[in-house]
This record gives structure tokens, sequence and C-alpha cells, in this order.
């Protein structure tokens, strides 16, 4: 067998962000068959994979993790490049900005919940402010707006406890040095 | 409990503030819907219906002079009228569906409509 040609280093992080990333997806697969009453109103199950990732490996990582998540999401259920995976992805642009800003809160006193519920919002924003530029440029989709804000307030509070927990039962690893160098 | 232990106080706060927001969105967008039409009224009659979304001004005549109507995005106003006491000019701008100046003396009244339309008054 020939040698390859181009020869990709993978890191222990590149796989570290592989693992997070499918368990990303998977969740937003689950996401995708729960049913929901209205479109847009969803647990948003594969923000837990976000938060830990953001919590643990740091806020470039969680960008990573978050756009593959989209993108390899979106490919499965055959919605790339629908309107769709447009929303999502606006918001979670705006709900990684978000979550940027989030991460210089004291976390003495702001936790995971705080973290989730700010870029639920955020997310639920960022697809609002794009449906109504883009898809529905009408100031009627902004009557939507109190449903999906208390889904995200919701499910923000759901999702970041779930993290908080999952964070508190696997503690860092000594293994895991490159924690908070991204 | 062992839920309860893993909100730090900040987490409270947020809960509380952004429940506060939600809370109030629901009674602030869902009452009457948006402005989006002014109704200009001249003795009864509909002298203008303005699309709320194009600035622009104008000039009804009544029975002691002109009442001028200024329309910005989302809200409209009287900038003047020739009554005595001026109430409708007073009420400044108007922006929630429902909203009405009455310039009574001259028979001029402007009033905003949203999505819905809510009762001014009931009978039967």
């Amino acid at each position: 067998m020939t040698a390859s040609v181009t020869e990709l280093k993978v890191t222990a992080e590149d796989h570290d962000v592989a693992w997070l990333t499918t368990a990303a997806v998977g969740l937003s697969l689950v996401d995708a068959a729960i049913p929901s009453p209205l479109p847009g109103v969803k647990p948003g199950l594969a923000n837990i994979v976000i938060l830990i990732v953001l919590l643990r490996y740091g806020w470039g990582t969680a960008v990573w993790v978050s756009i593959l998540r989209v993108l390899a999401g979106s490919l499965l259920l055959g919605q790339f490049l629908a309107p769709g995976f447009f929303l999502a992805l606006s918001g979670a642009l705006l709900s990684l900005a978000v979550l940027g800003l989030g991460r210089f809160l004291p976390g003495r006193w702001f936790g995971p919940v705080s973290l989730s519920i700010l870029a639920a919002f955020a997310h639920i924003g960022g697809q609002l402010l794009l449906a109504r530029l883009w898809l529905i440029p009408h100031d009627g989709v902004f009557l939507l707006a109190p449903i999906f804000g208390l889904a995200a307030l919701v499910f923000g509070t759901i999702n970041g406890l779930i993290a908080a927990k999952l964070l508190a039962e696997h503690p860092v690893q000594e293994t895991a040095s490159h924690v908070h160098n991204c | 409990m062992r839920w309860l232990a893993l909100f730090r106080p900040g987490d409270w706060l947020v809960i509380l503030i952004c429940g506060g927001l939600v809370g109030v969105s629901f009674p602030l967008l869902w009452q009457g819907g948006f402005a989006e039409r002014a109704i200009v009224r001249q003795a009864g009659q509909i002298f203008a219906d303005l699309d709320l979304r194009t600035p622009r001004q104008i000039e009804v005549a009544g029975p002691l002079g002109n009442t001028l109507i200024a329309v910005e995005t989302g809200r409209a106003r009287v900038v003047s009228d020739p009554s005595p006491r001026q109430y409708c000019v007073r009420q400044g701008w108007l922006m929630h569906p429902g909203d009405i100046a009455i310039c009574a003396p001259n028979q001029v009244s402007l009033q905003i409509t949203g999505r819905t339309r809510r009762y001014d008054s009931l009978s039967y």
C-alpha cells in the first residue's frame, strides 16, 4: 500500500471534538424526533454538549462542536441549506457569541444554568431575527416571542441542570491538560 | 434536593430576570397586536387610512382650520390643531392599537388600529 502523501496529524483533542460532536449530532436527531406543538419549540438537547465543551475545553472548541453539529445534523435530516438550516445556524452563532461573553461571568455566582438560559434566549433571538429579516418580513413573527421565551427559560434551565450534573459527576481528569487553553 | 444544589446564586437571578421578561412580553405583545394603521376621521367620515410603516404628514381641514397629523414608523400624533384646549395635541404620540386622539372642536380624530380590533364599546 502506498503511503499517503498528505499526513494528517490527529491530536487527542481532535478525537475529543469528534466524539463530542457525535454526541451533539445524536442529540440533535433526538430533538428532531420529539414532536413539538410549535415549530421552533424544541428542547435543544445538543446544547447540553455545547455547554460541557465550553466549560471543559473552552470557547474555541465549543464553536467547532456547535457549527459541526449544525452542519452534520442538517445533512442527516435533509435540511442542509434549507431555511431550517439557516435558522439553526443563526441561533447557534448568536448563542455562541453570548456564551463567549457569558464565560467571563464570575463562576462562583453564575453556573452552567445561567449560561444555558442565556444561550437558549440567544438561540431563539437569533432565529427570530433571521425569520423577521428574511423569511417573514413582518413584525407579526414577534408575536411568537413570548412562547419561545418561555420555552427557552424552561428548556434552558433543564439543559443547564443536566450539564451541571454531568460536569459534577465527571470531574476533570489529570490527563486533560489542555483544559482552558483554547 | 440534589438538583437544587446545582444552582448557583446568580442562576436564580438569571431565572428571575428572564422569567420577568417573558411575563411582561405576554401582555405587551398579545393585547391588540401591533399598531399597523392610523385612521383619520373628519366629521365622522374616514378622511385617510394611513400605513404606519411610511412616515408622512397630512393636513385635515375642519370648521376651525387645519389639523396637522404626523405619521412615523409605528406611531402617529396630532402635531397642531386649532382647538382651544389642545387636548389631542397634548396626547402626544399614539403607538398602541386602540389609542385615539380626538380634536372635538375641529371634528377630527386620529385612531391607531392593529391586527385585532379591541372593543371601544359594547351594547345590545
